[in-house]
């Protein structure tokens, strides 16, 4: 496999390729042009580009007034900042009004590293994922963020797309698609499936490859899209193989975990572990140093995994 | 001496006034007061200064308003209703369930509506997208947003006071309905924004200070408005909350209350009494 890119620094790229051709996105952003790499597009369409400046609630309204009359925005910043600060006018003046605003926010999760837990969204999912008429992408590599980025221009109504900071290895092989709604099988499995996204995807490949030395052979599934969730593939994952795994940069509340588990509670009941921050805020580190201390790390996905297996076999 | 203009415009405002009665009377909730004081300044936006057509409400050369002070959305329905953009009965749906008409102007369920607002604060910063949007265009549409006075303590709006003169739109016109009101009192009292016409100056913008319920005087704001180049423009209009009801007058209680029937009907009487030419019907003149 090749080397690793943020999927910010994807997006960054996958911006300026998509306004080449589409005439009716512009950017902005609230101050953070050269980390969101929205700066990017600002270098090759600065009559397309505005700055705010420090100020997201602006930002997001503003957007939603370039939508209102017919462009499509893509409107970037932290994503604490963005889901946290803004929230109101996502949700009043963008879901609400159902404004094709599109919402791309880098910095999730704990990979943030050393700016500590003011700096790490570990709730944005929960809070965007409740939101009606709201779409919520969360890439696992570059061609994800690619794909995420040309079907959000595509689609009309709000979206949000989550991305991080640090690089990640790609996940999918060449002739890989990007479906709105449509999770990846990207490893077969009957033992358990361990449903992932964004970074924790590319764990959960090594958690498997682990685990098949084990003689456990676990499917592993890319959510890319948490709204609307593809139930379907996590209702197969749970009949075929009766114990499943959730595993993302978040809180373990409300976001991919939380969803899954709205859907199979209902559906299918099969044991769940969920890989995530156990309700906690992050802190400063190395973001390595952060993956481990959470246990957001392959090896923290195989104990859930066996874990799951476990309690599947016992027939809880 | 009065224009036949204006002379149409003021009683366009109290036809505007009388369908803000009767539709809160019988919805039973609902804010009278900020309603009233902006009736006069959506009358001449919308008889006579927005390059509208209700026919085609989405045309993209027309001009928008966005009703900032979302609250005060029985105005901003009696003048699409009486402009043509749906029919005047169905102003008695008001707040009801199933209702275009919701408590708050929602843009997806009505036609001419053009931001859901509500939430406060939030209407300056999408007007500015608006004006954004039509100057990377090159289209000469304006943008019309109307603000209360308590709305303005939001840190959004000043936010976006900003942002619309670094970016120097001059296609952007703001009013502020100055009634001196909020929920909790006399906005002097809850939290003062004061000296705004200085605060807004300051900002960037450019600023007229008028009687919100002279016809003559908002009108001519308005084109002064509209020539000037470079900076966005703020029309602080002097207003009465409750304005053409006296017991709703100046009476923080009238915020967000609505007339009971017999109320209503003293209103009305009133009201009429002001009428200079009784029975003015909608319709759009097409313009
Ligand atoms: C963000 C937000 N906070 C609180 C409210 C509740 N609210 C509705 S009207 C109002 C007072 C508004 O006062 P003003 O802007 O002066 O309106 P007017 O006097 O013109 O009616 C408040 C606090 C709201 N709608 N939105
Ligand atoms: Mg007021």
């Amino acid at each position: 496999m090749s080397g690793k890119t943020a999927t910010r620094e994807a997006y960054g790229r996958a911006l300026a390729e998509l306004g080449g051709y589409n005439k009716r996105v512009v950017v902005l952003d609230a101050d953070l042009s050269k980390s969101t790499k929205t700066a990017d597009f600002a270098r090759v369409f600065p009559e397309r580009f505005f700055n705010m400046g420090v100020a997201e609630q602006n930002l997001i309204g503003t957007a939603a007034g370039l939508a209102a009359a017919g462009k499509i925005p893509f409107a970037s910043t932290f994503a604490v900042f963005a889901t946290g600060r803004a929230f109101d006018q996502i949700r009043n003046s963008v879901a609400y009004a159902g404004l094709n605003v599109k919402i791309a926010a880098t910095h999730a999760g704990v990979t943030v590293g050393e700016d500590g837990g003011s700096h790490q969204s570990v709730e944005d999912i929960a809070v965007m994922r409740s939101l009606p008429n709201l779409t919520v992408f969360v890439p696992a590599d570059e061609a994800e963020t690619f794909g995420a980025v040309r079907a959000a221009a595509e689609i009309d109504g709000p979206v949000y797309i989550r991305l991080g900071r640090a690089g990640v290895p790609p996940v999918h092989g060449q002739g890989f698609r990007f479906v709105p709604g449509k999770a990846v099988i990207i490893r077969e499995g009957r033992d358990a499936a361990i449903i992932a996204t964004g970074i924790m995807v590319a764990a959960a490949l090594k958690a498997a490859s682990a685990l098949a030395g084990e003689g456990i052979e676990a499917r592993v599934v890319s959510m890319h899209t948490i709204k609307p969730l593809d139930v379907e593939a996590v209702l197969s994952a749970a009949r075929e193989t009766g114990a499943l795994v959730t595993a993302e940069e978040h809180s373990v509340i409300g976001g991919l975990g939380g969803a899954v588990c709205e859907a199979v509670c209902q559906l299918y009941p099969v044991p769940v572990k969920r890989v995530g921050l156990p309700d906690v805020f992050g802190e400063s580190g190395k973001p390595e140093e952060l993956l481990e201390k959470f246990g957001l790390t392959p090896s923290g996905i195989a104990d859930a995994v066996r874990g799951a297996v476990k309690m599947k076999k016992a027939g809880i | 001496m009065e224009s036949k203009e204006i002379r149409m415009l003021r009683e366009r405002a109290n036809e505007i006034r009388k369908d803000i009665i009767r539709m809160l009377g019988s919805a039973g909730s609902g804010h009278p007061g900020g309603s009233l004081s902006a009736a006069d300044i959506v009358a001449a936006l919308y008889f006579k200064v927005l390059r509208i057509d209700p026919r085609d409400p989405r045309r993209p050369d027309r001009d928008r308003f966005i009703l900032s002070k979302g609250h005060a959305a029985p105005v901003l329905y009696a003048a699409l209703a009486q402009r043509g953009y749906f029919p005047r009965e169905e102003l008695g749906t008001l707040r009801r369930l199933g209702s275009r008409l919701q408590g708050h102007p929602d843009m997806k369920k009505l036609p001419g509506v053009e931001m859901s607002t509500g939430s406060l604060g939030q209407g300056l910063s999408v007007a500015n997208g608006m004006a954004l949007a039509g100057k990377l265009d090159g289209m000469d549409y304006r943008v019309y947003v109307l603000l209360g006075d308590g709305e303005i303590q939001e840190g959004q709006v000043w936010e976006a006071a900003m942002a619309a003169a670094h970016y120097g739109l001059d296609n952007l016109t703001a009013f502020l309905d100055h009634n001196g009101m909020q929920i909790d009192g006399p906005v002097a009292e809850v939290m003062s924004p004061e000296p705004v016409s200085d605060k807004w100056r300051a900002f960037g913008w450019d600023v007229q200070v008028i009687d919100g319920h002279d016809m003559a005087q908002i009108l001519g704001a308005l084109e002064r408005a509209s020539a000037v180049k470079g900076k966005p423009q703020m029309i602080v209009a002097e207003t009465v909350k409750g304005k053409g009801v006296s017991f709703m007058e100046n009476q923080v209680g009238w915020h967000g209350v609505a007339p009971k029937p017999e109320e209503a009907e003293r209103a009305l009487a009133e009201l009429e009494g002001l009428c200079l030419r009784p029975g003015l019907e909608g319709e759009g003149d097409g313009r």
